[in-house]
């Protein structure tokens, strides 16, 4: 596969340069943090950031997405049918994505693409997207992705990997995906043995810097219903305000809703992001809710997480360790302590 | 692609009010489309998403039998924005149902035992769906014994009375019909809880499977009845109710555990919800 | 405010000594620099989690809400103000409470710390009196508390608890000549159509996660209106339209009630200056009736009351 070198300039023209055949989706600074935008002239790529606010998520799956749409004027022979909106999906490629983020994608996919359903929308979007990953030099302190499968320069979920080598980046093309991307690209040069021998070291060198570590190990063995019953649930929820903050800045995340909104005569349904944390997110139209109180919403989202998803997958925790949440969490509630709760549990205590 | 999310176009052709507090009717539903009835061929126990647009969509148990051709039929109780505007319309309205979803009833292990059904209100829809497969000729014979309890509140709140009665005559299934109380003078059946009546009447667990259908608190009291009488909790089937929207198994809200009841259920074993978090 | 972490903690182990609480609510110190976690303890052992210092600036009245037991609550100024307006309405009981006051000296802001450092990573951060250090991987500053105080905390006017059953120290003096509504004049004094654009792009961020209305004590409707679905008031996407519904309408229903405590903004992922709607409301509330929320028990809430000098030139 491809290697090749760019001056971090010749780069930002070489994306410019694929514009006419991908949507480009660069991080951009916007007041305090970055944010993936699509490029474009007025706005400078800017490739010297930790991660993005938000996780690139809503580039493959929206935070409203229209999916149909129907007209309810009753002289319209097809009122009250509902239709499929039209849908674009032009080749889009997401440069700059970091490698937790990549892997939240590989994650997330068995939930929408799986033997008996597949989702059209995230599927499609997901195929058409080349994800184009910027590994991490300097990794930050609330980042655990070497404790859940994945690295600062981890492959996973990747067409193709950047390496920051200073003033220059390395391109690695890791998929078929990712070598049609770069064979249409202008410009570089071949990398050479110590451009590659750099690559390498600093990679190396990023995955010592990770100081974070989360233990996973025994989350398998665990019985689910006694994690269920476990004491330190109330304790762990009680700052909780149940807000949607770590469900939507989080790239493993997916639950939605599905609304119907309407205008006059036509109308449309709607996929927006949900949260398990929202109280009414298992409300019954009885009145009923298996969720009503605070721990229970709590409890299910790191269960979730860190145990439903590892018994149905087999394939790992469903966090990436990205550490948007444990940043962001409005009360300070910290994945990585709940994690180690959970792991060294143990119901004879 | 395949979309999972997109319903059939169907048309209203016939509505019964079948309470008299008129929060029940059964809506029998024809494809707009003729090929569209062969793709949602169905098993007894499976539900399907009755979608209107501009209001939403509601899981409804499909109370019609496969054997039934033709039509589909849900009974459905008047209880949210989508139900209610549901009830509302009118035969010959356009509406869309999306499915069949979810998991069936156990048929391959029902095969040659016998098959004990108590209901409670109008949770019997899916119940109605079982017994009429099971009666119908080409089916009877894979069946021993069928017995069904199924209870409501007062004879007005009974589902499918006609029928109801129809079975009650019939010496090819034990038909026990009771209310929890009445005044009616010429209510001929049984009176009592539904749990109640079964104690009395379903007396032995041998080579049988038993489905249970019921709000909660039915089931709560129905459980130790037939555990007393013998029934393992692989023999003790039940079909529980979510709040769910894709009905697929992805937007992540009716989840038990690790299953979701819109796709690893709504039909479960006593024995496999026992090892799942109590959160329904 | 370091000195108050073991007054705060005496005041919960004796509390729990003499049985007059069932629960305590305060802060443990955070598990990452500049926030702090709130924290139920049930006996006096636990006092040693408490803590106290520049960054509790979430508001602990949040987690009051409909309890029926006894709690012990630590309060600074406006947090003990929100505890009055809870009283009032009915959301808690005084005899249930045992209130320990603060003498509170502000909050700092945190984001702007982080724009201080060029937004690198900061690892730990040590409080003095007058000044605090922000360490990171290679580099360590020093600041003035004074420059990096939030800015709700700089035109604050109660910083003394204004209701307690102990006070852990001296009262602090209150900041006079402090002109609070200056950037609501600015605002006042745009044409509309300058207005509307500066409050579209304010909000054009918002994701809709409610962490401001889930931080407030103040939003305790048991459900909120934007989550109503019959009759649907807000859409649930995020549409700008139904953003700025909601973030207007949250607006008015904390009108006469809101103490400018800051949590709305300190929660905000997106770093949205959501007290630009509710200081507006504040404002008017002082300007139209002298009012200014939770500061007596014996008060009723601003919308209760009717006083025959009430301006009314609206009705015409």
């Amino acid at each position: 596969m491809t290697k090749k070198i760019y001056t971090k300039k010749e780069w930002i023209e070489t994306l410019a340069g694929l514009q006419s055949s991908y949507n480009i989706f660069v991080p951009v600074r916007d007041g305090d943090f970055h944010i993936f935008e699509a490029m474009d002239d007025k706005k400078n790529p800017d490739f010297n950031f930790k991660n993005t606010r938000l996780s690139p998520k809503s580039l493959v799956f929206p935070q409203s997405e229209r999916l149909f749409e129907y007209t309810l004027d009753e002289n319209d022979p097809d009122a009250n049918i509902i239709k499929q909106s039209e849908k674009d999906y032009f080749p889009q490629a997401i440069v700059g994505i970091r490698p937790c983020d990549a892997h939240a994608f590989q994650i997330v996919r068995p939930n929408f693409d799986n033997p008996e359903y597949q989702d059209p929308w995230w599927i499609q979007r997901y195929e058409s997207t080349t994800f184009v990953g910027l590994g991490c030099n300097d990794p930050d302190s609330t980042c655990f992705c070497t404790s859940v499968g994945g690295g600062p320069f981890s492959e996973k979920g990747l067409d193709a990997l950047l390496y920051d080598l200073g003033d220059t980046f390395l391109v690695k093309v890791l998929t078929d995906k990712g070598e049609k991307f770069l064979n249409q690209a202008q410009g570089g040069k071949e990398a050479d043995e110590t451009a590659l021998k750099a690559g390498e070291d600093l990679a190396a060198k990023a995955t010592d810097k990770i100081e974070a570590k989360v233990s996973t190990d025994k989350l398998k063995d665990k019985v689910q219903t006694e994690l269920f019953d476990a004491p330190f649930w109330n304790e762990v929820a009680f700052a909780c305000i149940n807000c949607g903050t770590c469900t939507y800045l989080c790239p493993t995340c997916w639950c939605f809703d599905i609304q119907d909104e309407i205008f006059k005569k036509q109308g449309d349904r709607i996929r927006n992001w949900d949260s398990c944390m929202f109280p009414l997110f298992t409300l019954h139209g009885s009145g009923h809710n298996p969720r009503a109180r605070k721990v229970q919403r709590v409890r299910q989202r790191f269960m979730h997480k860190l145990k439903y998803y590892v018994d149905k997958y087999n394939n790992g925790v469903q966090c990436s360790g990205c550490g948007r949440c444990v940043k962001n969490c409005p009360v300070n509630i910290d994945i990585r302590q709940v994690c180690e709760l959970m792991n060294t549990f143990s119901h004879k205590n | 692609m395949n979309n999972p999310y997109l319903p059939y176009p169907v048309r209203i052709d016939k509505i019964v009010t079948e309470t008299e507090d008129r929060n029940l009717k059964t809506f029998r539903f024809v494809f707009q489309k003729p090929e569209d009835e062969n793709k949602f061929s169905y098993i007894p126990g499976q539900f399907a998403e009755l979608s209107i647009a501009g209001k939403g969509e509601s899981p409804i148990g499909i109370a019609s039998s496969p054997t039934e051709k033709g039509h589909v039929t849900f009974t459905v109780n008047k209880v949210g924005l989508v139900t209610t505007h549901l009830h509302n319309m009118k035969e010959g309205d356009v509406m869309g149902i999306r499915g069949p979803l979810g998991n069936w009833y156990p048929w391959q292990e029902m095969e040659g035992k016998n098959i004990v059904i108590i209901g409670g209100g109008f949770a019997f829809t899916t119940l109605r769906s079982s017994i009429v497969y099971m009666l119908h000729p080409d089916n009877r014979a894979r069946f021993k014994d069928i017995s069904v309890v199924y209870g409501a509140r007062n004879p007005g709140m009974l589902l499918y009375k006609d029928e109801l009665a129809e079975w009650e005559q019939r010496d090819d299934m034990n038909m026990h019909i009771t209310v929890d109380g009445t005044d009616d003078p010429d209510w001929k059946y049984n009176i009592g809880f539904v749990p109640t009546i079964t104690e009395q009447k379903i007396t032995s667990a041998d080579d049988a499977i038993a489905i249970v259908c019921g709000p909660p608190i039915m089931i709560k009291f129905t459980q130790p009845v037939l555990e007393k009488v013998g029934f393992s909790p692989e023999r003790i089937i039940l079909s529980l109710e979510m709040r769910m929207k894709c009905g697929i198994g992805m937007c992540g809200r009716c989840n038990i555990g690790h299953k979701f009841v819109c796709k690893d259920g709504p039909v479960f074993s006593l024995a496999q919800l026992k090892n799942m978090p109590p959160e329904y | 405010m370091l000195e108050y972490v073991e007054k705060i903690r005496e005041a919960a182990r004796k509390l729990f000594k003499d049985g007059k609480v069932d629960v305590f609510i305060g802060y443990k110190k955070g598990s990452i620099p500049m926030i702090n976690q709130p924290v139920l303890i049930n006996s006096a052992d636990q006092a040693e989690l408490l803590y106290w210092d520049r960054n509790c600036g979430l508001n602990l009245c949040n987690y009051l809400t409909r309890r029926t037991d006894r709690i012990g609550i630590v309060a600074n100024g406006c947090n003990s103000r929100n505890i009055v307006t809870h009283i009032t309405e009915n959301q808690i009981r005084r005899d249930q409470l045992y209130i320990v006051g603060i003498p509170c000296q502000g909050m700092i802001d945190h984001r702007a710390v982080q724009r201080a450092v060029k937004q690198q990573e900061i690892l730990a951060v040590e409080e003095h009196s007058e000044t605090f250090t922000v360490k990171g991987k290679d580099f360590e500053e020093t600041f003035n508390i004074k420059d990096y105080l939030r800015s709700n905390c700089l035109v604050c006017t109660h910083r003394n608890p204004v209701i307690f059953d102990e006070i852990i120290s001296q009262p602090v003096e209150e900041q006079t000549g402090i002109d609070a509504y200056k950037d609501v004049r600015q605002i006042e004094g745009m044409d509309p159509e300058n207005k509307w654009d500066f409050f579209t792009r304010m909000i054009d961020k918002c994701i809709r996660c409610y962490a401001c209305r889930d931080a407030c004590p103040l939003c305790y409707c048991p459900t909120c209106f934007v989550d109503e679905s019959r009759p649907q008031w807000v859409g649930k996407g995020i549409d700008p339209v139904d953003t700025m519904t909601f973030h207007i309408l949250r607006a008015y229903h904390c009108a006469g009630r809101c103490t400018d405590c800051g949590a709305c903004e300190r929660v905000c992922p997106m770093s949205i200056p959501v007290r630009q709607f509710t200081k507006k409301l504040n404002k008017d509330a002082q300007e139209f009736f002298s009012w200014e929320a939770g500061l007596s028990l014996d008060q009723r809430p601003l919308l209760d009351v009717f006083r025959p000098d009430d301006y009314n030139d609206f009705i015409r």
